[in-house]
Parts: structure tokens; sequence; C-alpha cells
């Protein structure tokens, strides 16, 4: 299935990332967007509610996170795409209508335009200390994916990407953009309509009678119907049967969490994403995502100078974890080095994925800037003397 | 087990509003003398009468013991989140306005944790339809006191009397805007039933309280009796006052309940203003929304 040509601005616009996001939206065929204002992230529904009333699109600015965050889901049980975009204190808020989505497997997008925390924290400024709450922060068990866009251009075609994979997993998906890469106004092309492929929701085909809501094919994705087709589904956050029907049992319980486990685990081969620059024949590989991979470059090219083997694995898709890569890596490197914006958080899976084989280091920041290239070019040289 | 329960006589009549109601969850979770299981039989005779398309009703609840009602409904149904059915209701009604959106939870669910979003729903005049049960606490996590609890009850939370002031829903979802709001009790059944049915054929923000007892929590901690006792004393400190000014109509502990049709106006509702205003505005650019899409 093709873009709507009627929402893609096919073309070269210098915008930035807000705003890329918001295109990509569009074009994915996202028509609901309900949010609530909130630094760094608000010119991407500044620019929604500018669009949707000439696309076919309804946006409402919601009294806050949490209504924004359960809104969006109303709309896609209605049929709808539907996406909600935010920063950390407001994705705190959203966190239990992600176990909501992840539980009854609604197709939606979350946009967090990371800032600097804890708490209000630097609200203009960027940070990537929100990545172990996309992966872990609302209760329970539940696999999550998330995409690091490190560019205005990524910005656009990462966004129809989560759109693709939610609708294609029925998972949230996190676009998990920065404030730098946000606010950044770089060249963004928008390719023909024909040229943008989407992956249209799951919908069942056949009469109410053969129809249960929750039952699941062998790729562990359930079929799914909207409101008002006449299927009279039944929809719960409880632990529930394949009618939707509430089962407060043991076995009820393992079979539903352990196939909303394993339709993400099982397909997490499918679903990663990652760019490799010299990594055959590394002896050091250079792990980031997002802004970070653009920052260490310099960092990459210096080592590579000075005769330093350095590989740079960039993660596109950062949830789920690229495991197996980092395993095979692990078996033939000497390090990993791992800079990121917070104080260690994605150097954690590397390390668990190393397990003892290699050391991970870590080139942290607070965030608020983005990293000297410097800091990451003596994390590069402290990691091969640590050995 | 539930099976064997309700291998009926087949010589009995037939509850009238069964092919409303999801005959396959029985039994359901109340407890006896519990006043939601009446609201759910005048609502599904509300439904039935109005004419409403069922293919094109969808009901939406919230968390707790009136939060289960929208799992026995035989509709598109919906359990959300603690407090959070309007705004998912929101999104529903948003997404696709041919169908008709009814909230159906309990007081702690929709006034206190989902209070905010309560009164901006009504605020926005946003099309869908309310109806709070109000049984004075939180019966699911065992009586806790709730912002509907009258002023000196006993609740699990408040073992010496509650102190705080109650919500007056009424007044608070006229003062919001609610273009339709009606008090009633789990006593005034066919005045219930034809509430609910105003209140679903009404456009706009539609908001009904019903009032239920909580024998097993909120009358036992309050020696009040079972329930037949609380629908006792429904039946004789009621006073049907339609059109009353909602200020007057706020509870006391087994004082005495104003009931009836409090407020029935037009505002245009949210979708409409939208509507309206962006084809003012955008002229020929503006494309409204059509239903469906992914």
């Amino acid at each position: 299935m093709n873009a709507d040509p009627a929402g893609v601005l096919t073309g070269a616009h210098f915008i930035d990332g807000d705003h890329a996001c918001c295109e990509g939206a569009i074009a994915a065929g996202c028509r609901f967007v309900a949010g609530y204002p909130i630094t760094p992230s608000t010119e991407v529904v500044e620019r929604i509610a500018e669009r949707f009333p000439r696309v076919g699109g309804v946006f409402i600015q919601m009294e806050d996170e949490i209504a924004s965050s359960i809104a969006i889901q109303g709309a896609v049980w209605a049929g709808k795409k539907a996406m909600t975009v935010t920063s950390g204190p407001g994705f705190s808020l959203m966190m239990e209508h992600v176990g909501f989505a992840a539980m009854t497997e609604t197709p939606c997008v979350f946009v967090n335009v990371q800032r600097a925390g804890p708490s209000t924290g630097l609200p203009t400024q960027p940070a990537q200390g929100d990545m172990m709450q996309a992966r872990w922060g609302s209760h329970g068990d539940y696999q999550a994916i998330a995409v690091c866009p490190n560019s205005p251009q990524e910005c656009f075609d990462l966004t129809i990407k989560a759109f693709n994979l939610s609708e294609q997993y029925r998972v949230p998906v996190f676009l998990m953009m920065d404030e730098c890469v946000g606010h950044m106004t770089e060249r963004v092309l928008i390719p023909p309509a024909e040229e943008i492929s989407l992956v249209p929701r799951r919908w069942f085909l056949g009469s109410p009678e053969n129809y249960e809501p929750f039952r699941a094919g062998p790729d562990m994705v359930p079929q799914m119907v909207k409101a008002g087709d006449g299927f009279h589904i039944h929809v719960t956050g409880l632990t529930h049967d394949e009618r939707g029907y509430p089962n407060m049992s043991v076995p009820a319980q393992e079979k539903l969490v352990q196939r909303l486990h394993d339709k993400i685990t099982k397909h997490s081969a499918t679903i990663a994403d990652y760019v490799e620059d010299q990594v055959e024949g590394a002896d050091i590989v250079v792990v980031t995502y997002g802004i970070t991979s653009r920052t260490a470059l310099p960092a990459i090219e210096r080592a590579r100078k000075e005769g330093l083997k350095v590989g740079h694995l960039r993660l596109v898709v950062v949830w789920p974890f690229p495991e197996h890569r980092i395993r095979e890596l692990a078996s033939r490197i000497s390090a990993f080095v791992v800079p990121e914006m917070n104080m260690g958080q994605v150097v954690l899976e590397v390390e668990r994925c190393s397990a003892g084989k290699v050391p991970a280091t870590l080139v942290g920041h607070t965030g608020g800037t983005v990293h000297v290239p410097e800091d990451i070019y003596q994390g590069i040289v402290n990691s091969r003397k640590g050995r | 087990m539930a099976e064997e329960l309700y291998e009926l006589d087949e010589n009995l009549p037939v509850n009238p509003v069964e092919s409303l109601l999801r005959m396959d969850r029985m039994p359901h979770i109340w407890c006896p003398g519990c006043g939601i299981g009446t609201t759910v039989n005048c609502f599904a005779q509300a439904l039935e009468s109005s004419g409403l398309d069922l293919r094109k009703t969808a009901i939406v609840s919230g968390i707790g013991c009136t939060g289960r009602v929208a799992g026995y409904l035989n509709l598109d149904s919906f359990h959300t989140t603690h407090g959070r059915a309007i705004p998912f209701a929101t999104g529903l009604k948003l997404a696709n306005p041919e169908l008709k959106v009814v909230v159906y939870s309990g007081d702690g669910d929709l006034s206190a944790i989902g209070g905010n979003h309560f009164i901006h729903a009504a605020r926005r005049n946003m099309d869908v339809t309310v109806i709070l049960i109000n049984n004075s606490t939180y019966g699911m996590t065992g009586g806790q006191v709730a912002p509907t609890t009258p002023m000196t009850a006993v609740a699990s939370t408040t073992p010496y009397g509650n102190f705080e002031s109650a919500f007056n829903l009424p007044a608070l979802a006229e003062s919001c805007g609610a273009v339709y709001v009606a008090r009633w009790t789990a006593f005034h059944v066919r005045h219930t039933t034809k509430a609910i049915k105003e209140a679903l054929l009404k456009k706009g923000f539609s908001f009904v309280e019903i009032l239920a007892p909580c024998p097993t929590l909120y009358s036992r901690r309050n020696k009040l009796g079972d329930g037949l006792a609380q629908m006792v004393y429904y039946r004789e400190n009621s006073e049907i006052r339609h059109g009353a000014d909602t200020k007057d109509v706020a509870l006391e502990f087994q004082g005495k309940i104003i009931v009836g049709k409090f407020v029935d106006r037009v505002r245009p509702t949210f979708g409409e203003a939208m509507d309206r205003y962006l084809r003012e505005r955008l002229g020929a650019d503006y494309l409204p929304a059509t239903a469906g899409g992914a």
C-alpha cells in the first residue's frame, strides 16, 4: 500500500526535525493526533494543527498527556492511524497507556523529543535519558519497539517506519527523537507518494461468527476490526482470552503475556535496523543511536587516522535490542564504546550481550548539549588502554 | 461452572434485554443488593427504545465495579484504564462521528482520578453520554472514601468518618458546560430509564448521575442495612424537582436527595464547532475527516 498523495508534500524542504516528523506522520496515513504542549516537541503538534484540517485529519489538544495517550487509542479503535507527541515529563505521564496499548495490541505511535531530566530538568536542551523508560516505563512485562532518528530527514523517514512497525506488530512504537534532532534544520527530501510504502492495518475481513479479536495466527499478531463494524468486540486492559473477555487465571496470563512477548522477540531479526561502517575487521566498535551517531563521527575519523581500527554501529532501532549482532561482535573485537547523552542506559545492554567477553566503555553525558567529539575520542583511546 | 449455573428452565420467561447483554459472561461480579445491575437493566431498556443503531453504539468504561459494565454489554465495548474512559471515548467519537459513544463508570473513576477529563469533556461539549453510578465509595478496592462520600460517613480510609466535602456532581457538570444533566437513584427505574434515553438522544455532553447502594462496603460500614434498606431510603427521601438549581442538589449523609432533570440546553458540540469554524476559515481548503483510514 502506498501513501495517499493528498497528504504528501513531495519535494525538497528545509525544515527541522519536529516539522519533518509531522510530515512523516501525514505521509504515513496518520489522521488523528492528540497532544499537549511541551518543549521541545510542541512544533510537531503546531504543524499538525495547521496541516490536518487540509488533509482530513483531526487534531485535539487534550487536557494533559494522560488524556492524549488514551485518546489516540480510542481513535485507533475507530479505525484511524494515530499518534501523540511529547517530551520527558509528558512521556512519564503517558506510561499508563503505553501498557494499555501493549495489552490491548493497539497500534499507535508515541513521539518523544527527549530533553534533559530528571523532572523538569532542562526543557529546551537535549538528552537521551528516556531510553530505558521507553523499554521498561510501564508496569508489567511487555516488549517495545523504539526507533532513533539522527536527522530531520530521518525524522520524516522513521516516523513512517514507526507507523509501519506499529501496524505490522500491533504495538505502541516510540520515535525517540531528542531536542537537537527536533530543532535541527536540514534538507528533507519527501519522495512521491507512490514511493512511500505503508503497512495497512491488519483488518479481519471475515464475518463476526468466525472472529475472535485476540486469536493470533502463526505470526502471533491478531487481526483487527474497528468499532462500528458490527462485531461487538470487547477490549480490556485486564488479562483476557482470545474473545477479549477477562480471564483471571494463571494459564490465561501465561498464554497472553508470552504471546505479547514472543510476537516481538521472535521477529527481532526482522525488526532490527542498524547501519554499520567499517565494522568488519574492526578492533573497537562505537555503538551509537540518534544524534550521538553524528557527534561520534569526528572522533571515529580521528582515531582511524591515528591507525586504530574503529567500526561504527549505529542503531536505528534500539528496541528490540540487536542482541545477536552485539554477541557476534563481542566474540571477535576488543572493545565497545558507547557514547550516549545519559549516565549509561543502552551501554547496559551492550554489556549484557558482551557477557564479559569484551569491555563496553560508556562515554556518558548528563545532557543539555551534545557530546564534545574529543570526549568520545578519549573514550575510544581509553577503551583500548583498559584491556 | 458458569454454564451449569445458567442452565435455566426453558419455560421461564427470557430477560427482555438479554440480547443486549453478553450472556456468555454471566454471572456478573456484582454483590447481592448492589445497584449497578439495576442501572444496566435501565440502560439496556433505554438503548433498545432509543432506536439507536446498536452496530454504531460503543460503550466505554474505566476501572472499578461500574467499570465492569462495558464488558457485560453486547456492543463494541472498551474497558479502559482508571479514570480515562472519557478521553478514550473522545478519541473514538472524533475518529468516527457516526458512532454513539457512551461512557459508563463509577463516581471514583469519573470524578476523582478522571475528574480532569470529566470537566474538560463537558467544557468542550464532547458528544458523549456519561452515565455515572454513584455508590458513594470505591467498591472494588474495599470501600475507601471517594470524592462523593458524604461528610461523616465511615469508609475504610476514613475510619472516624469523612471530614471532606463531597462533590455536587450535577453542579459540576452544569458549570462546566454539560447540555443535559439529570440525577436519579436505582430505586427510580422508570425515571432512570427515561433519563438515559433522553441523554442518549441528546447531542453533546449529556450526564446522568444514578445513586446506587453498595451494601457490602458502604452500607455495612455505616450500619445502613442491606441493599433493600438503601432502596427504602431512596424512596422515602427523594424529592423530584425537575429544573432545580444544581447548586441546591448537594448530597448529605442519609439526607434528602433531590432528583430530576436539572439541565437540558443546546450548545454546539466540539465536532460541530470545529467543523463550522474550520469551514469558515479555510473554505475549500478544509477537508473534513471521514471515518476509517488506517
